[in-house]
């Protein structure tokens, strides 16, 4: 199978984006997930076991890649990790929402943003007022440009990581990715 | 990016209009009442997505993302036409089960033939390539691509394709 289009990441991760994991780890593996999509709710679980083997030697960034004409509840769970990131707990939300991919209606997002202890009024008014939606285009539009073409895609050292989301696998491209020394 | 030299082509049985080649015209049905020329496109540009057939799975996802990047599109004035060899009334279905928001032309009768004349018809499967061409205003091949069949191409080389047209007319906002 030809999997070697290889699509670079074009927007480099920065300020803006949701990060864990040192910025100075020998890798860093970016997301462009949506909180719909059954295959990101499968990877974050590898995802997590992933970060757990590699500890500090991994950085994780998440963008946002919501598929809206199929996953009705996509852009709006993602404005709410946006608006429970505004309020510093956006990894929280990510993982309520991935765990209870099932009930992403508003009604839910609300009892999301309770559990965690967020200012509600807050939270419900920035996803009523969209305040949130800009920026979650703009992962988008980056995903579209760096040749995201379908959810989750992955992108280690800044290159599209086309091979199996199984552990073993990703493990072992990271791994051998974070041998490598920078050359800059 | 430049397609050309990626060495992922596929083995078509032809191989894809060049950029610099004039579009073939045609008139294909958009709906099952309805027709579409490309020449009703002429002074904007035209985005023609071949794909092998409705349902199925990278389809489904390629045309999904298409969805999604359809404003993008737009802000270059550019018009999307999906293309595949299934009838109109699957078109349709398949239109409406997936929400989709752009034209999905049917080369049903005589089959293929419009994707013969772009060169990316396969013969013995009866399907076309999952194929792209963009299409300038005055009817002009400015960018193609063939995609391996289970890879879904992205939009990533459309948006660039539609960047470097010299007619580009960005529009502003939304």
């Amino acid at each position: 199978m030809a999997t070697s289009i290889r699509a670079k990441l074009m927007v480099p991760v920065s300020d803006r984006d949701h990060v864990q994991g040192p910025a100075d780890a020998p890798v860093t593996l970016v997301e462009y997930g949506d909180f719909e999509c059954p295959y990101c709710a499968a990877a974050q679980v590898i995802v997590k076991q992933v970060q757990e083997i590699m500890g500090d030697r991994l950085r994780f960034v998440f963008r946002h890649f919501p598929l809206t004409q199929i996953h009705p509840h996509a852009e709006h769970a993602a404005e709410a990790s946006e608006a429970a990131g505004a309020q510093g707990q956006f990894w929280e939300m990510h993982d309520l929402l991935y765990e209870n991919q099932p009930m992403l209606d508003s009604l839910h997002l609300v009892m999301y943003a309770e559990k965690l202890g967020l200012e509600g009024e807050r939270f419900v008014r920035e996803l009523e007022e969209g305040i949130y939606r800009e920026r979650v285009r703009g992962d988008f539009l980056s995903g579209v440009r760096s040749g995201v073409n379908g959810t989750p895609a992955f992108f280690i050292r800044g290159v599209r990581y086309d091979g199996s989301w199984d552990f073993p696998p990703l493990v072992e491209a990271l791994e051998s990715a974070a041998s490598i020394k920078e050359v800059r | 990016m430049n397609a050309q030299d990626d060495g992922q082509r596929t083995e078509a049985t032809q191989s894809a209009l060049p950029a610099g080649t004039l579009a073939p015209d045609f008139t294909l049905p958009s709906t099952p009442d309805q027709k579409l020329s490309l020449s009703d496109f002429r002074g904007s540009p035209v985005i023609l997505a071949f794909y092998p057939a409705d349902w199925s799975p990278v389809c489904g996802d390629q045309m999904a993302l298409y969805n999604e990047v359809l404003p993008e599109f737009k802000r270059y004035g550019a018009y999307l036409l999906g293309i595949s060899v299934d009838g109109p009334w699957c078109h349709a279905a398949y239109r409406e089960h997936r929400n989709l928001h752009f034209s999905l032309l049917a080369d049903f009768e005589p089959k293929g033939d419009v994707a013969r004349k772009f060169g990316v018809y396969r013969k013995g499967e009866g399907l076309t390539e999952r194929a792209l061409f963009v299409i300038d205003g005055k009817g002009k091949i400015s960018w193609s691509f063939v995609s391996p069949m289970e890879v879904n191409p992205g939009a990533d080389g459309i948006l660039n394709a539609l960047e470097n047209l010299p007619e580009k007319k960005v529009a502003h906002g939304n």
